[in-house]
């Protein structure tokens, strides 16, 4: 009996949930900047000193900070656009794709609509980009739940059709006239740029952003879509023999997640471009798989991994200038950082026994 | 053969002992300090309810599982079995519940994908005639170039038996080998069993089926909550005294069929009317069946697996898409409406695999228990769910059966039996109009089958349908009030269980006889 409590006990404070995740993800950085840090030596450079700077300038400093910011915002949506079909067993690698339409559509309405007030045309673009995500989410789960086509491999095909879409509009119709000589739109209104806080880059979309990952936790949590999208994911036989309607969960959860990563590419353009261009997007939405990936889907793992990713590619500029690496080194560091949670497993569970 | 040094530890002339075995799980001790010793040319049952340890003494000798602490002798020498290959190194087999055949290779592929000493480049003619050496000796009697998808699950049986003999296993452990068999599928496997046994095979049978241990086991060993009550030899053993063995007390394995079927209204709960369907892949298609349930009765659904049965269950709860035909529930056309309404109107549905069918493995039994009513739990549309109603309809569920779980673990560490108890509960909560039950009391022990048969004939009396699907004769004998034979998809036999007997069945059940002139296929 005493080695039964004791079982429980210990299972009990493994599960002490938010410590137990921050220790986790600390384990893991530890060590993937430890294996980092050799590969840096071997290469010739100083490893602690390229680690040291790497932080130091992304963390260390206000301005580096914001940066670091700034270019988890869209992580923060892309990841949520791969996680919330991950919970109904869909495979989303097309939060790319997704992203682009979503940045067509609401620059489409900005350059629409350039007279209207910030308070219509925003929230305008936003259900723009909403719209644009999740119509090209809506092809290929339409095909799945048919039975049809597996999800895997056209939300990926889709993310090259996507920048190309984009394309012929930057290049043709929407194509500002005259200086440029780069394509792009023409600047978009003042009214259509989210606002920005502090004097830094950072925008609303930081705000909405955080509102939906809040949401993403709670509906998982609390509610019965949660419990059902669970139910979807965990056993989908059981789930349909259960009365639930899966197909329809399998729509909605992908297409929702398209929606917000459709919100990426909206915040994107109006809160940092103020324009369209073609190829703006650096992979946001394949970093958001590995977010994902990285995370398992649990929110606080999203906001710390877009969080330390976002800082990871910030400091590789910091890298380039002052250690004259070149930017390539941090998929080394992204590439150990998923072979460290991908040897988890086995890692967690020698502690254990 | 060398003997132990230490008498004490391992029993002289054991092919294999096993001594001290326990292994803890985080919630359960489920071996303690557990003794097992097998010799050549026995049959030797392991005998006892479910969650007795059964299958996890078994998984430790097949190397699935590491025992905490215990040893294994080999002929008297210590082994230590890390894996399957280790135990198969030691010429020990394993045929599991679950076939684990190919269906698209013949058999003779299959037997040769297993042996470890295949060549690269092999001859299937050697294989071919090693297959034949073996089953003409011991009445295992396969075409070697048959396709596996084309065998019944008795022959599938035989090919996994026929794969370990040619693997050399001299030790053959069988995991509840009749439950899925005919009456006279069980009777041949036992005779193969004997033959084998009498060259010097040794065989460990798990099971909770009284008859088949009295039947062919030479010795037979108990366990009880994890550890060895007794082991006895057969000419010791008795039904009652194996019963008294397993359980604490001693209880009636008597069913009583309680009254005749409730006041048969006029209107039926479900009514089938040349229901077709298109099975895809292995699946069986159904073929126009007719089918009637009134309040207050049990039909009985026999027929050897893969036969229609599970099909005919998908049907009604509308998981599988009518081709033709209709299905009226409680006198409304239902035949394309969505399992959520089906299951809505009063419907519930026990499959016959409830890890697989009914429960999300990774998520906490009070969970699962909300799965199928979820529209009842949900508060402020559905932004809320009511967990506190939850615990309490859990609670009362498994009460009325004597069942009782901890809600806040996940479903998959419950034990198979376990979880059909959890099951069951669930589906006969908020009094169920009808009710599918397939391969009811598969898994089941001795005590619960009964609660859970008693649960049908209350639900019965309530005036609910009961769809019984089974294999198990015995059973449905028991409980229903009508019995239908499917074969092929077809409704091949339609009875009252007063007016025919267990062979005219199983004759019908596995196409040996053609369909005869017994079907009336309405009652009234």
């Amino acid at each position: 009996m005493t080695i039964l409590t004791q079982t429980r006990n210990k299972i009990s404070l493994l599960n002490g949930k938010p410590v137990r995740v921050l220790l986790r993800y600390l384990v893991i950085f530890g060590v993937a900047f430890v294996l980092f840090g050799v590969i840096l030596w071997l290469a010739g450079k100083h490893p602690i000193e390229a680690i040291r700077d790497m932080l130091v300038y992304t963390l260390g400093t206000p301005a580096g900070l914001s940066e670091v910011i700034v270019k988890m915002i869209p992580l923060l949506f892309t990841s949520i656009a791969v996680a919330l079909p991950a919970r109904v067993g869909l495979i989303n690698v097309g939060a790319e794709g997704q992203l682009y339409i979503g940045a067509m559509f609401a620059a489409g309405t900005a350059l629409a609509f350039p007279q209207l007030p910030a308070w219509i045309l925003l929230p305008m673009m936003v259900a723009a980009g909403l719209a644009g995500g999740a119509i090209w989410a809506f092809i290929p789960v339409f095909l799945r739940a048919r039975g049809l086509v597996n999800e895997t491999i056209t939300t990926l095909l889709m993310n090259y059709v996507a920048p190309t879409i984009v394309s012929f509009f930057v290049y043709g119709p929407w194509r500002a006239r005259g200086t440029a000589s780069a394509p792009q739109t023409v600047d978009f209104a003042e009214a259509a740029r989210l606002p920005s806080f502090f004097d830094t880059r950072i925008h609303l979309g930081l705000v909405i952003g955080l509102v939906i990952l809040a949401a993403y936790w709670y509906v998982m949590k609390y509610t019965r879509w949660g419990l059902e999208m669970r139910a979807v994911g965990g056993n989908q036989q059981a789930a349909r023999r259960n009365g639930i309607r899966w197909t329809t969960y399998l729509i909605l959860a992908m297409c929702v997640g398209g929606a917000i990563a459709g919100l990426a590419g909206m915040s994107e353009i109006s809160g940092i471009h103020g324009r369209l261009r073609p190829n703006f997007s650096p992979g946001f939405g394949f970093t958001g798989f590995l977010i994902n990936w990285l995370s398992n889907g649990d929110p606080i793992g999203i906001l710390l991994m877009s969080f330390v990713i976002a800082m990871i590619t910030s400091g590789g500029d910091i890298l380039q200038l002052k250690q004259g690496l070149p930017f390539a080194v941090l998929n080394i560091l992204l590439a150990i950082t998923l072979f460290v949670v991908l040897a988890k497993p086995t890692l967690f569970e020698r502690k254990k026994a | 053969m060398k003997l132990s040094s230490d008498p004490g530890l391992s029993s002289k002339n054991a092919l294999i002992s096993m001594r001290g075995i326990s292994k803890q799980f985080p919630t359960v001790l489920a071996n303690d300090r557990v003794d097992l010793d097998i010799y050549p040319g026995e049959i030797h049952a392991l005998l006892g309810e479910n969650g007795a340890g059964k299958s996890t003494l078994m998984k430790i000798l097949y190397g699935f599982y590491r025992a905490d602490a215990g040893k294994i002798f080999f002929h008297g020498e210590p082994v230590s079995i890390r894996s399957p290959q280790d135990a198969r190194h030691i010429q020990i087999g394993m045929v599991f519940q679950n076939l684990n055949l190919i269906p698209a290779m013949t058999i003779a592929e299959n037997i040769a994908l297993f042996l470890q000493d295949l060549p690269p480049v092999y001859q299937p003619q050697k294989i071919h005639e090693r297959i034949e050496h073996f089953s003409k000796q011991y009445g295992l009697e396969v075409n070697p170039q048959d396709l596996v998808s084309q065998l019944s699950i008795g022959e599938q049986q035989k090919v996994e038996i026929l794969k370990l003999l040619l693997s050399n296993a001299r030790l053959l452990i069988l995991d509840e080998p009749t439950r899925v068999l005919a009456p006279h599928e069980i009777e041949s496997l036992f005779r193969i069993l004997d033959n084998l046994r009498n060259d010097g095979y040794s065989f460990i049978l798990i099971t909770h089926k009284m008859k088949d241990v009295l039947r062919c086991a030479d010795r037979i060993t108990v366990l009880r909550s994890g550890w060895v009550v007794e082991t006895l030899c057969a000419e010791e053993a008795t039904e009652e005294r194996l019963i008294a063995l397993m359980f604490d007390k001693e209880i009636s394995t008597h069913i009583i069929r309680q009254g005749q079927a409730g006041a048969l209204s006029s209107q039926p709960l479900l009514e089938l009317k040349g229901v077709s369907t298109r099975g895809e892949g292995a699946a069986t298609s159904l073929n126009s069946i007719d089918l009637v349930i009134f309040p207050g009765e049990i039909v009985g659904i026999a027929g050897v697996s893969g036969n229609g049965q599970k099909e005919l269950g998908d049907v009604v709860l509308g998981m599988e898409r009518i081709v033709t035909g209709h299905k009226l529930l409680f006198g409304r056309d239902c035949t394309h409406r969505s399992i959520a309404d089906i299951r809505k109107a009063g419907v519930s549905f026990i499959p016959e695999n409830p890890l697989s069918m009914a429960t999300v493995p990774f998520m906490t039994v009070l969970e699962n228990m909300a799965l199928t009513n979820t529209w009842r739990y949900a508060r402020y549309g559905g932004l809320r769910v009511d967990w506190q109603a939850v615990r309490l309809d859990m609670e009362t569920a498994l009460g009325k059966f004597g069942f009782s779980f901890s809600p806040y673990i996940m479903a998959r560490s419950l034990s198979g039996g376990n979880l059909q108890r959890l099951i069951i509960a669930r589906e006969m909560a908020h009094n169920p109009k009808l009710i599918i039950a397939s391969y009811l009391t598969s898994g089941l022990d001795v005590q619960s089958v009964m609660v859970a048969r008693q649960a049908l004939q209350q639900a019965r009396r309530d005036g609910a349908g009961v769809l019984l699907i089974s294999e198990d004769l015995e059973e449905l004998f028991a409980l229903s009030d009508r019995l239908i034979v499917l074969y092929g998809g077809k409704v091949v036999g339609h009875f009252k269980p007063a007016e025919t007997d267990s062979y005219t069945v199983g004759h019908l059940m596995t196409g040996s006889k053609a369909q005869d002139d017994n079907i009336d296929s309405n009652p009234k």
